[in-house]
Formats: C-alpha cells, structure tokens, sequence
C-alpha cells in the first residue's frame, strides 16, 4: 500500500514544477502547458485524498476541474492565435513585444 | 511491492518529463513531455483505483486538449513565437519561488490528518464498478455542478467561435467606420 503523503508530495512537486514554469517561461504556449500542469498537480491530489478518505467526491471535482481545463485551452488558444494574428499584421509597431 | 514499484517509475517520469516540459526550448517538444507525463498520470490514477478517471485523463487530456496545444502549435509558425513579459525578473527568482513554495508545501504535508470516511469503500466501489459509482454521484449529489460544467462548455464553444472570427468581423467593423466617415461629409456638405 503506498501512503497518502507520497502522493501529496508528488503532487506538490508537480504544481511546482509548474509554477516554476508559468514564471520563468515566456512563450504564452507553454505558460498555457504550465497551467496544465498544476492543474494535473491538484487533480492528483484530489484523487489521492478521495481514494484514502472512502468518497468520490474528489474524483467528481476532477471531473469538474478537466472540464475547466478544457475550456480554458480552447478559450486561451483562441486568444493566442488571435494575438498572433494582430501581432503578424502589424509586427511593425509591435516589435518591442518580441524582443528578448 | 510492485505498487511501490509502479509508484517509483510514474513518478520518476512524471517529475522528469514535467521539468523537460518547462525547460526545452521547442514548444512541440514541450507538448510532447507532457503527453507522456499524463500517460503516467493516468498510470497513477490506476493505483487509486479510479479506472474511469484514468481513461478520461487519456482520451480528454491526452487525445483532445494536447492535440488542440499542437495544432495551435502548427498554426502559430515557429520561427516567432508568442512572447509576453515573464512575471518574475530574471528566471532564477522564479525557480526560486517554485523551489521555496515547494519545499513549504512538502514541509507541512506531515501535520495533515484525515478528515472523517466517506461511505464509499473500494469494496462498494468495486461492487457497482467504478463508472457506475461515479456516474450515481455526479448526477444526483453533484447535478447542479454538473450542469455549471455543461454551461462552462457551452461558454468556451461560443467563445472559441467568437475568438475565431473576430478578424473578419473587426475587419467588417473597420470597413464601415471607414464608410461612416465617408458619408458623413456627404450628409453634412448639402
């Protein structure tokens, strides 16, 4: 049987791994990926905890949380491609945002 | 023994495809280090006994959310990716707040207790299958969530619609303030 900390531990590695990411990156894709992964961070965690305290109701979270996540990359993709788009057509007076 | 075992090598890969997807440098790559990180997830979500959920963690995460990253991936070229100001100053500062959260997370991890048992047991679960018990759950304790989830869906739709199309309407909204000017001389000259 493996304890509930382990779990929790890496869960917490995880969410931090993903931080970590959402901090120091700057490619909007990737921050998106970052997100993605504290989500799955909290996600495990939830399950942990509802495997260990004999209920379901962490899994219907992570249900809930996956429909979010799912929302949240179509919406945010969507804004990245229409960034993308504004910046291309006028990458002109823009070109500050691209530099390093 | 072998649950520890499998617990060790999802983990191992999970810690190590997660920091491979922050730190390389093509974001495909990135994209790829993490299908195989929620491979290992759904590994992980096996030893919890929560089968469904690993089959939803492939064929949502894996199968529709990853593709659509690539697919955004392939549409937005390469060669001038999207960049925004990082939030932290210099990426060792951001390393460092991850570090710092993560160690004072773990650090409080053994003064956790569990709270009181819930009333369905891996016996009772394994009694009425995993689906059958969560699906029980979703839709009578937790419907009205579920239908908030559902609207949340629908919002997202209409929103990736809306976010889609947005140049040929801008492009609508420019062309006839591009006429209204126009005609507005017209009106005010006679």
């Amino acid at each position: 049987m493996i304890p509930l900390s382990w779990y929790m531990a890496l869960a917490v590695i995880l969410f931090c791994i993903g931080v970590c990411g959402f901090l120091t990156r700057r490619n909007v894709i990737v921050m998106f990926l970052s997100i993605e992964l504290m989500l799955n961070g909290v996600n495990l965690n939830l399950v942990a905890l509802s495997h260990f305290l004999d209920s379901v109701r962490g899994q219907a979270f992570t249900f809930f949380i996956i429909t979010v996540a799912a929302a949240e990359a179509a919406i945010g993709l969507g804004i990245a491609i229409t960034l993308y788009r504004s910046r291309r057509s006028v990458h002109v007076d823009t070109i500050n945002h691209l530099k390093g | 023994m072998f649950l520890q075992f499998f617990f060790g090598y999802c983990a191992l890969m999970i810690v190590a495809s997660g920091i491979l997807a922050i730190s390389l440098r093509n974001p495909v790559h990135c994209v790829l280090m993490v299908l195989v990180l929620f491979f290992h997830m759904a590994g992980l979500y096996l030893t919890l006994n929560a089968e469904f959920l690993a089959a939803v963690q492939i064929i949502v995460y894996a199968g529709a959310i990853l593709v659509l990253y690539l697919f955004v991936l392939f549409l937005v070229s390469l060669r001038e990716e999207l960049h925004v100001d990082a939030f932290v100053p210099g990426a060792w500062l951001g390393r460092i707040i991850a570090a710092g959260l993560a160690v004072g997370m773990i650090a409080v991890i053994p003064a956790f207790s569990l709270g009181e048992r819930g009333t369905w047991t891996i016996d009772a679960i394994r009694e009425l299958t995993h689906t059958k018990a969560l699906g029980q759950e979703l839709y009578s304790t937790y419907l009205l969530p579920f239908e908030i989830a559902g609207l949340i869906l629908l919002v997202a739709l209409i929103g990736g619609l809306v976010l889609a199309r947005r140049e040929e309407g801008g492009g609508a909204i420019e062309g006839t303030s591009d006429a209204q000017p126009g005609s507005q001389p017209k009106e005010v000259g006679p």
